[in-house]
């Protein structure tokens, strides 16, 4: 239990709620019926047929032959790539949508940085008949174009972010303040494992599904519910976090997380928190975060939006603290590099911020006999794009 | 009984109505306009200050203090700067003042280190609306009470009666009354919904006088404010008043007197 959050809201010294009085109406109402109406059997029921006819779970655990070959070890993926709408963000959003149902909310909003997150909200309202407001900065609305025009497809609202550096975490603020001016109707469905408290908790708690789906096909295929070593990407942290959710405290398995570090970590562009973050307070939790001597929220870089986030869960910081889990910063090139390596090697495109836990083969040089479970969060359908210019600048 | 002693409740000991308080950000419009900014505020009759420490992400305020902030942060505005350009404040100002910003550069620079200084400069009280109240009286309170400062707190319309009373218990001073809900700067007007909101306060009869801010922005909606409450905040129309400004002391004299009119 010592990595679950306490009654506070605690993850060891991160985590708790520091929202305005005038939030906290909303999350105390959240905080305070959370657990009652998750764990509800109704709930469950419809939650779990949701994800099974909806979403298509459980999503396949699948060995890798020509990857395992390339590492002379065993690697398996965990393909939430082949989730309806792309990737593990609507294991979340289906979770919320049916609570904020339950609060008897009907309008939801979202922020959104690469679009994922707000495909899948827009997906679930779509599903729910509730009405959709997603907030994104103005900067990524122009870098990814066709999840804007998805959302817009679903029946969202897409609201530009123009304060600040306009992009993730500007439209994190917008949807706070959207929230503050909405206390009583709406529900808001933040992305990741980060806010306030409960939200943290209740989002890791949808995505647990995955490492409870890892546990039992494991067995199937390997013999064992225990892999040796399991590595996701960190963005907020909510694919991790369900990948790890069912292994904490099997402490002979090796959580591993990899950040994005950009153009390098000492290049000043960069997302790698648990390397350049300190202790500090954004978005209503106290992490880890990426920020100047005087307490300025720094803009992160990566060239995965999805990654571009200046700080982390307060779980994964607390997980790095007590050295649970284990960080690697991984560049844009070996990002690219890995997801390259797996379209040809495996027929698989995968999400670029997937990529960067497949990078992680580079690092460590895993036993033969060792079983490695590779999150892969999303598929690179919305990073086309990006392949592409980095397979032409590659030939040139 | 006021547990405290400093500017604030001494001046809500002698007056308890009309309070006029201006939200300003410090380093706006210009880097080192706050001393001329508080001293002719003074002049001109108001009461009280709160002077924003500029953040990144400032959640709760709207697009004009949002603006004013990125504008002091790109002047190159810092906590350290502040209380330099602080330090000899109270040869020139004595009403009130207060300091209010997001918790994060306040944790940054140290919370013991940021009341010692606060208070070495003349500081009265703390307006920071993401610290919430368990973590003040766990961690903050001491060192406040020490150093004879106070900490503001908000209530908003959605607030309880329980929770406003435990609000009244735990703050010296006044209390903060967000006038409805919504981020600073939005509303024109007052409804008569958050009419009824500022009387239900003023029944529960509360120990700290209560002050209105968001969404006060001139001397109707200032009026209406007193007319239920001890006073109110102008924080928006203030900076939108001094925003372009050529002549900071002219400016702000014409501002205030739209709001107090000179007899
Ligand atoms: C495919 C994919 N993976 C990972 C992430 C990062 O988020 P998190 O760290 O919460 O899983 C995103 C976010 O947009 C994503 O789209």
């Amino acid at each position: 239990m010592k990595y679950q959050v306490d009654e506070r809201g605690y993850y060891g010294n991160f985590g708790g709620a520091f929202i305005p009085e005038m939030l906290y109406h909303n999350v105390e109402e959240l905080r305070y019926n959370y657990l009652k109406i998750i764990e509800d059997p109704d709930f469950k029921k419809e939650f779990n047929q949701l994800l099974k006819d909806y979403v298509g779970r459980p999503s396949p655990l699948y060995k890798a032959p020509r990857l395992s070959d390339r590492y002379q070890t065993n690697v398996y993926l965990k393909r939430e790539d082949l989730n309806h709408t792309g990737a593990h963000k609507v294991n979340n959003t289906l979770g919320q949508i049916l609570v904020a149902k339950r609060l008897g909310k009907n309008k939801i909003i979202a922020e959104t940085g690469a679009g994922q997150h707000g495909v899948a909200t827009a997906t679930v309202c779509a599903l729910m008949g509730m009405e959709c407001i997603v907030y994104m900065g103005a900067i990524d609305i122009e870098r990814q174009k066709p999840n804007v025009e998805r959302m817009k497809l679903l029946g969202a609202k897409v609201v530009p972010a123009m304060s600040g550096s306009q992009t993730l975490k500007d439209a994190t603020n917008e949807a706070m303040r959207h929230w503050i001016g909405n206390p009583t109707d709406t529900h808001y469905i933040i992305g990741s494992v980060v806010g306030p408290h409960p939200y943290p908790d209740m989002v890791a708690r949808f995505q647990a599904v995955i490492s409870k789906e890892m546990r039992f096909q494991l067995q199937e295929q390997t013999g064992s519910e225990l892999p040796d070593h399991i590595i996701a990407c960190v963005g907020g942290g909510s694919n991790a976090m369900g990948a790890f959710y069912h292994y904490l405290d099997e402490e002979s398995v090796n959580l591993i997380g990899a950040e994005a570090a950009g153009l390098g970590i000492h290049s000043g562009e960069s997302a790698a928190t648990t390397v350049l973050g300190k202790s500090g307070v954004l978005h209503g939790s106290k992490t880890m975060l990426m920020q100047t001597p005087d307490g300025q929220v720094i803009e992160p870089y990566s060239i995965s939006a999805g990654l571009d986030y200046p700080g982390i869960g307060p779980v994964h910081a607390h997980l790095c603290e007590t050295k649970r889990a284990t960080f690697y910063p991984i560049t844009d090139e070996e990002a690219m590099k890995a997801g390259m390596l797996l379209c040809k090697l495996e027929g698989i495109i995968p999400a670029i911020e997937s990529a960067h836990a497949l990078a992680v083969l580079d690092k460590i040089k895993f036993k033969a006999s060792d079983v490695v479970v590779i999150n892969l969060s999303g598929r690179g359908d919305k990073d086309l794009a990006t392949y592409i210019k980095y397979n032409k600048k590659n030939l040139q | 009984m006021n547990k405290l002693d400093n500017r604030i409740t001494r001046l809500f000991n002698k007056k308890d109505q009309r309070i006029l308080s201006i939200f300003c950000t410090a380093g706006f419009p210009g880097l080192n306009d706050l001393k001329t900014v508080l001293e002719s505020l003074e002049k001109n009759g108001v009461d009280m200050v709160e002077i924003g420490i500029p953040f990144s992400d400032p959640v709760a305020d709207g697009e004009t203090i949002q603006e004013s902030n990125k504008v002091a942060l790109d002047n190159g505005m810092t906590l350290e700067l502040l209380f330099e350009q602080l330090a000899d404040i109270r040869k020139t100002v004595s009403i009130p003042l207060l300091l209010m910003g997001y918790l994060n550069p306040v944790m940054q620079y140290g919370v013991e280190r940021f009341c010692k200084k606060a208070a070495s400069v003349g500081i009265d009280g703390f307006i920071i609306p993401d610290l919430p109240i368990v973590e003040y009286a766990e961690s903050y309170k001491s060192i406040m009470d020490v150093h004879q400062l106070s900490n503001i707190l908000l209530v908003s319309p959605q607030t309880s009666e329980e929770r406003i009373r435990f609000i009244d218990e735990q703050t010296d001073g006044f209390i903060y009354m967000v006038s409805s809900n919504s981020i600073t700067g939005k509303s024109s007007g007052v409804s008569d919904q958050q009419v009824a909101y500022f009387e239900r306060m003023k029944a529960l009869s509360l120990g700290n006088p209560g002050i209105i801010g968001f969404g006060i922005s001139d001397r109707t909606t200032f009026d209406t404010a007193c007319a239920s409450a001890s006073g109110a905040i102008i924080g928006s129309a203030f900076i939108r008043a001094i925003k372009n400004s050529e002549n900071l002391e002219q400016d702000i004299q014409q501002f205030i007197e739209t709001i107090i009119p000179k007899n």
